[in-house]
């Protein structure tokens, strides 16, 4: 069978070779990264704009884009005919095309998060190195641990408060650098979509720019969420660890749940970038109808008819008005937080979705139409990665790699360096 | 014990010294070089396509050939070139298909709608009918080659795009970026496949498959470098007209009796 033939149902005038061949991995790959330069711009609201109330949330913030990071390219990866040709893009980039440089300012925004924590958490490595190198006869998962977080030293063990001045200066300095390239990761996004130039929906030079604010949307919604989860979790353990006879008295640093004014200042800041994206998203709308070029007969069937249920129900209005008016109402609470964030993420997701899937539902013909049928039950690998729980795995990859690297970047150590 | 004067002198120096044997090496463009190994012969040549939709009947035989010369699984849903017809009602309604790219012609005037559904048009009712061979159209300014991450896919000196099926990594762009919807992915090597004028033939002075198989010349192939092309001389003198010139992209294939509703 033909790639894409599977999933895609053409009805009309659709030529032979027409398949919805950008599936589902090219939703999640826009999603992944937006989330990825989202969680950054919020840790970076506090670094570089000193905004105290974020203290907490840009620690979290930070690690939690680092996790994003391993799981962003990993949707093209998958949506790849041949994952393992994927270095060539390294070997030989043919950099008149969009995609082609992704590589580097992949790889430019990754150096720089990691280097950013690095500087976070320096004070981290050397006190466990340190501590660890006392200690006497060491288990051998002690001595793993020494020698990880010796590695992760680099050698370095002045944590005078001079050198750690230094550190905060180079916090900044990176949290400042990183605000540009993980818009550039992001808006380059929009680019590789934006520049084609055979999509009718697809090509606006708003594309990267509506990518970025969407994106900073995403990943503030995602902190808040996992954050308030986290928080809750570590409540819930330390209340059960309590009732364990024998167990010290935990203090009360150690139990607090989330605190609501953080969740406040983050909401102000999660509303501001959803006004903006929302406002650029109608403004592309009110533009094409307005130039009614040759293509906007089927772009408004497309979006006024076909995919109405998609655009107006799920995105613009339980993923975008419903949240609005939640944050916007007085009196907030963490539950109402939880649900309104989780509206936000529904909401780029089907913006995603409606630009990648709905861009490929009408013909080059602009005479006929293709529908996407998501492959629920995988019956093969191609049916797997490029079906529901393809998708899946994509999304809970992050979260397991946020458990695996808080184990060596801890989130809540309120004592530590910063 | 090294002191940060030595160690910034040091590296430096070695910075330094490594940068002059780098100095020696030239950075060559593998483009250039293709292009100096074929430029005898590249000169001469520009291939191009000429369409006599007057001449088409919609018979598909071009179709079949291609298909079974350039190995593309026959059953298979896709298709280097491709026969479409259009029917202009007199209520001044547009019908349009091409059940299987019209591998086996067009056997019944019912109309394909997709999802199942025909639509038959009374031979009265029809204002205008016509049929139209597409096939890729070798632009002068590519965008699928402009879009390649990997450069797999590239413009030979003689104006034909091809496709290198060991490096393309299969991510679609190309695919995308084709205003005229003619590539794919191959069924069998999963890379992205397209019509490249029968490359293996022309290269060695023969036709193009569907050129051959055509029993009414309504396919023709040239040499726009060449004056006295029959080909050429066509384009030259007559007026043939090019498909969505509006993206810029400089089309190659030239159709004669080109209609305004055609897509």
């Amino acid at each position: 069978m033909v790639h894409g033939e599977l999933w895609t149902v053409k009805e009309l005038f659709v030529l032979p070779n027409e398949y919805i061949y950008w599936s589902i991995q090219i939703v999640m790959y826009p999603f992944m990264t937006g989330l990825v330069a989202g969680a950054f711009v919020l840790s970076s609201l506090y670094h570089v704009f000193g905004i105290k109330e974020l203290k907490d949330m840009a620690r979290f913030a930070l690690v939690f884009s680092f996790a994003l990071l391993f799981a962003a390219p990993m949707p093209i990866v998958l949506h790849l005919q041949f994952p393992f040709r994927g270095i060539n893009v390294f070997m030989t980039p043919h950099f008149t095309s969009a995609i082609a440089a992704f590589g580097i300012v992949f790889f430019t925004y990754g150096a720089i998060v990691a280097s950013e924590l690095w500087f976070l958490y320096r004070k981290h490595f050397v006190d466990v190195s340190l501590a660890l190198r006392e200690k006497g006869d060491k288990t051998l998962g002690e001595w793993i641990k020494y020698l990880i977080f010796c590695t992760l030293t680099l050698g370095v063990y002045d944590v005078s408060g001079e050198a750690l001045h230094r550190d905060e200066k180079a916090i900044k300095f990176l949290a400042g650098l990183g605000i540009p390239v993980a818009c550039f990761l992001h808006g380059y996004a929009g680019f590789i979509f934006g520049s084609v130039k055979a999509n009718a929906l697809w090509m606006t030079p708003l594309m990267p720019v509506i990518f970025i604010m969407s994106a900073i949307v995403s990943g503030i919604a995602l902190c808040m969420l996992t954050y308030i989860v986290t928080m809750e979790i570590r409540r819930m353990l330390a209340a059960r660890k309590r009732m364990q006879p024998g167990r010290r008295f935990e203090s009360m640093e150690e139990i607090k749940g989330v605190e609501i004014h953080v969740i406040k200042m983050t909401a102000k800041y999660l509303l501001s970038f959803l006004v903006a994206a929302i406002s650029l998203e109608i403004l592309d709308l009110i533009f094409r109808g307005y130039t009614a070029l040759k293509s906007w007969d089927v772009l408004r069937s497309v979006i006024y008819d076909r995919d109405f249920y998609d655009i107006f129900v799920m995105q613009y209005g339980i993923g975008n008005l419903v949240p609005l008016i939640m944050f916007l109402l007085p009196g907030m609470t963490i539950r109402r937080a939880v649900l309104g964030v989780m509206f936000v993420l529904f909401g780029v997701f089907m913006m995603r979705w409606n630009v990648v899937i709905g861009g490929q539902a009408f013909s080059l013909t602009f005479a006929g139409f293709m529908h996407y049928h998501l492959p629920i039950v995988p019956h093969d690998w191609e049916t797997f990665k490029e079906g529901l729980f393809g998708a899946l795995s994509i999304f809970a990859m992050p979260f397991v790699m946020f458990w695996v690297i808080s184990k060596i970047f801890p989130i809540f150590e309120t004592k530590t360096a910063h | 014990m090294i002191t940060r004067r030595n160690f910034l002198k040091k590296t430096a120096l070695g910075i330094a010294g490594a940068t002059l044997p780098l100095a020696a090496l030239k950075i060559i463009d593998p483009k250039k070089l293709l292009a100096e190994a074929a430029a005898d012969k590249s000169s001469a040549i520009r291939w191009v396509f000429l369409v006599d939709t007057y001449k088409c009947v919609g018979c598909g035989l071009c179709v079949k050939a291609c298909k079974l010369e350039n190995e593309i699984p026959y059953e298979a849903n896709v298709t280097r070139t491709w026969v479409e017809r259009y029917v202009l009602t007199k209520q001044g309604e547009l019908l349009a298909d091409t059940p299987k790219g019209a591998r086996d012609g067009f056997t019944t005037t019912k109309i394909d709608l997709g999802l199942g559904e025909y639509k038959n048009v009374k031979n009265q009712d029809i204002e205008k009918a016509f049929f139209v061979p597409k096939l890729c159209n070798q632009c002068e300014n590519p965008p699928c080659v402009q879009v390649c991450p990997v450069g797999a896919t590239y413009q030979a000196p003689d104006g034909v795009v091809l496709v290198d099926r060991t490096w393309c990594i299969g991510c679609g762009y190309c695919i995308m970026g084709c205003p005229y919807g003619v590539r794919f992915f191959h069924p069998v090597y999963r890379t992205a496949e397209k019509c490249n004028f029968c490359y293996h033939r022309i290269t060695k002075g023969l036709k193009t498959a569907c050129v051959d198989a055509c029993p009414f010349g309504a396919r023709q192939i040239g040499n726009i470098k060449d004056p006295n092309d029959p080909v050429t001389k066509i384009i030259r003198d007559q007026r043939v007209g090019v498909l969505k010139s509006e993206f810029g992209t400089k089309p190659q294939v030239y159709y004669i009796g080109l209609d305004e509703e055609v897509r």
